[in-house]
């Protein structure tokens, strides 16, 4: 009894460490898991490439930064913000690499989460000790967004410091607060195709058909789906005589099916938070425009624009998610 | 009477149309070493899945120690140690580090988890591969630190699948070797699942024979072939020194004979009951002079050759 109440007593402290030095096993898998990506080779190779081009970016961008700087412009007062969006052509900017090398980390971290468990024989190993199912699940994906989330942060402050270095003016609060917005929802982005591998690494026994198929939609989503929307788009082009409301309604349209894409999401949250000018993501009518004064708008608004971007990507996360522990959770798990 | 440690109620398994255990029913007690002994895809495995809580059974139910393995699969997974039947390590790290993972995710804390992990690496005979990566260890080495992996969580029960497959003689001698001192020593309850007779015979106390996810016979094994061979006759081999022509018909004079033959240059003496003593009375009588007397008894091989092929 007396046992029992001094568990009970300590049972607040139980969160991760408790007194007696055990720790929680979930968090025993997420530190291996963990320390499994920083000594892969894959990590170690995705992490060089994308530092590689996120300095070959800012160069770029540091390198026109004064024809950038223009007076009168209403984005004059957050000008560091342009070290993530300018390019001169040559080189696509932090933004846009971000964007475009992120789902190749998440995919790189989860294609083989499960099957790679599974046909090494360690699965059943680890599924036979007392631990919950889908505390393997859930530590693989802390695990890799958690590995995701230090290395964006990382570098984006590496940026952020480099640029303060070079350019010698320090960002204002609320730049810093969307150069922050824009990593987390960068962060939400991975953590969709990381997921998204996830799923397929639970589907499929082979690693590399999990990453093919993983690779299969990413580029599915980058290249051919925009053809597709504009071959329907095509189809679809109001007449000339059209109405208003039709033409409005038609834009509407397209807009919408390219959001499906969460590329797309991506860089419309990504350039709404960077570009503080940037007012809305649809067609605006003129009635819209008249008497809009031509200012920057608040971290808040573009929140508020970003919005439905965000929570858009949150749900495709979350719907792989659900997907994988659905077919994980009452699987049979043979050895090999 | 020793308290049952797992309990199988009219356990089934389907796959479709294709029944892989049916409609079991095994009771095993605390502190034996049980073998289930049947050909390969006889449903061992997919019943030790289910006593598991790894997968769930069609029908029927699983108790091990009062607790149901479905439903509350991690109270199992605490006391019962599981050594698959291909057993895998994360390659890039040593044997050691290996066995402490599996330590920590069952709550042992890692000071504790050190210890034991060294004193369970000396016990299986790897303490001089304790700092290598697995990715190097040989299969008998692996099976080996798969079983220190087992007992770091202290089982009440340890359920091995096929342990012995692809290690050598000498190999398996040392694992079974070991089993027992364990099972002997420590009081654990030993589930063993082989294909293998001979290693079942070893070390079982007592055997569960499984064909086509049915258990056809479940016993020790001197009382299995009584009961398996009970309908036929027992084969008692007499060779005399002298030729004695009369003597084939004493034999089928005797009581519980049932019929004598020459072969050989012996006499092939099947009997309905144990007559032996009186077979070698009469030999010794008649003046031939006994030279040689075998009874046949039936063990796991014939069994085995009955059943399995």
């Amino acid at each position: 009894m007396k046992k029992i109440l001094h568990n009970l007593l300590n049972g607040k402290k139980r969160a991760g460490r408790s007194h007696d030095g055990v720790i929680h096993p979930f968090r025993v898998i997420v530190g291996k898991e963990m320390s499994d990506h920083m000594h892969s080779w894959r990590f170690i190779i995705m992490v060089a490439i994308i530092a590689l081009t996120c300095f070959g970016s800012l160069y770029t961008s540091l390198t026109n930064f004064g024809n950038a700087v223009k007076p009168n412009d209403p984005e004059g007062s957050f000008f560091f913000l342009k070290l993530f969006t300018l390019s001169d052509g040559t080189l696509p900017s932090f933004m846009v690499f971000i964007g475009f090398l992120g789902p190749l980390l998440g995919i790189s971290l989860g294609f083989d989460a499960i099957n790679t468990e599974h046909n090494r024989g360690t699965l059943s190993r680890v599924m036979a000790q007392p631990i919950h199912r889908d505390y393997l699940l859930n530590a693989k994906f802390v695990a890799a967004l958690s590995v995701i989330g230090i290395l964006f942060f990382a570098l984006g402050f590496l940026v952020v410091g480099l640029g303060l270095v070079i350019i010698g003016i320090p960002p204002t609060a609320g730049e810093f607060l969307r150069i922050i917005a824009f990593l987390l929802v960068s962060i939400f982005y991975v953590a969709f195709w990381l997921n998204l591998s996830i799923l397929f690494s639970v589907l499929f026994r082979q690693a590399a058909t999990s990453a093919l198929a993983s690779i299969a939609v990413w580029l599915f989503f980058t290249v051919f789906y925009s053809m597709i929307v504009n071959l329907i788009a095509k189809a679809m082009v109001p007449p000339e005589t059209a109405s208003i409301q039709h033409v409005l309604g038609y834009q509407r349209f397209i807009l919408n099916l390219l959001r499906v894409a969460p590329s797309n999401l991506f860089s419309d949250a990504g350039t709404t938070l960077l570009m503080p000018a940037v007012r809305s993501l649809g067609p605006l009518s003129m009635e819209q425009v008249q008497g809009a004064i031509p200012s920057p708008l608040s971290l808040g608004q573009s929140l508020m624009i970003v919005w439905p971007q965000l929570t858009g990507l949150i749900a495709a996360t979350t719907v792989c998610f659900g997907l994988s522990y659905f077919s994980f959770m009452r699987r049979e798990i043979r050895s090999r | 009477m020793k308290p049952n440690v797992i309990e199988l109620i009219g356990l089934t398994k389907r796959y479709g149309s294709f029944t892989a255990v049916d409609h079991l029913d095994l009771t095993i007690r605390k502190g034996e070493v049980f073998g289930l002994l049947g050909p390969n895809g006889a449903g061992k495995s997919t019943t030790i899945l289910m006593i598991l809580g790894l997968t769930e059974p069609t029908e029927g139910r699983v108790e091990v120690c009062g607790v149901n393995s479905t439903t509350h699969p991690i109270d199992v997974k605490r006391k019962v140690g599981y050594l698959p039947e291909d057993v895998g390590f994360y390659d890039d790290l040593s044997g050691l580090e290996n066995l402490m993972y599996i330590a920590q995710l069952n709550s042992i804390p890692p000071q504790t988890a050190t210890e034991k992990a060294i004193r369970l690496l000396e016990r299986v005979g790897l303490q001089n591969e304790a700092d290598k990566k697995t990715g190097k260890y040989s299969r008998g080495m692996r099976q080996r630190l798969g079983l220190a992996e087992v007992l770091v969580k202290s089982p009440e029960i340890i359920i091995l699948d096929e342990p012995t497959s692809g290690i050598d003689p000498a190999g398996v001698k040392e694992f079974m070797e070991l089993i027992r001192q364990l099972s002997r020593e420590e009081g654990i309850t030993v589930l063993f699942s082989s294909h293998h007779l001979h290693q079942v015979q070893q070390i079982c106390d007592r055997v569960g024979l499984f064909v086509k996810g049915n258990l056809i016979a479940e016993g020790e094994i001197h009382q299995l072939s009584q009961k398996l061979f009970s309908g036929d006759y027992l084969t008692v081999k007499v060779k005399t020194e002298a030729e004695q022509p009369s003597l084939q018909e004493d034999f089928q004079k005797l009581q519980g004979v049932h019929a004598v033959s020459l072969k050989e240059g012996m006499y092939w003496i099947e009997c309905t009951e144990d007559v032996t003593a009186t077979i070698a009375e009469t030999a010794v009588k008649s003046g031939a002079g006994l030279k040689y007397l075998q009874k046949t008894e039936y063990g796991l091989d014939d069994i085995y050759n009955r059943y399995f092929s």
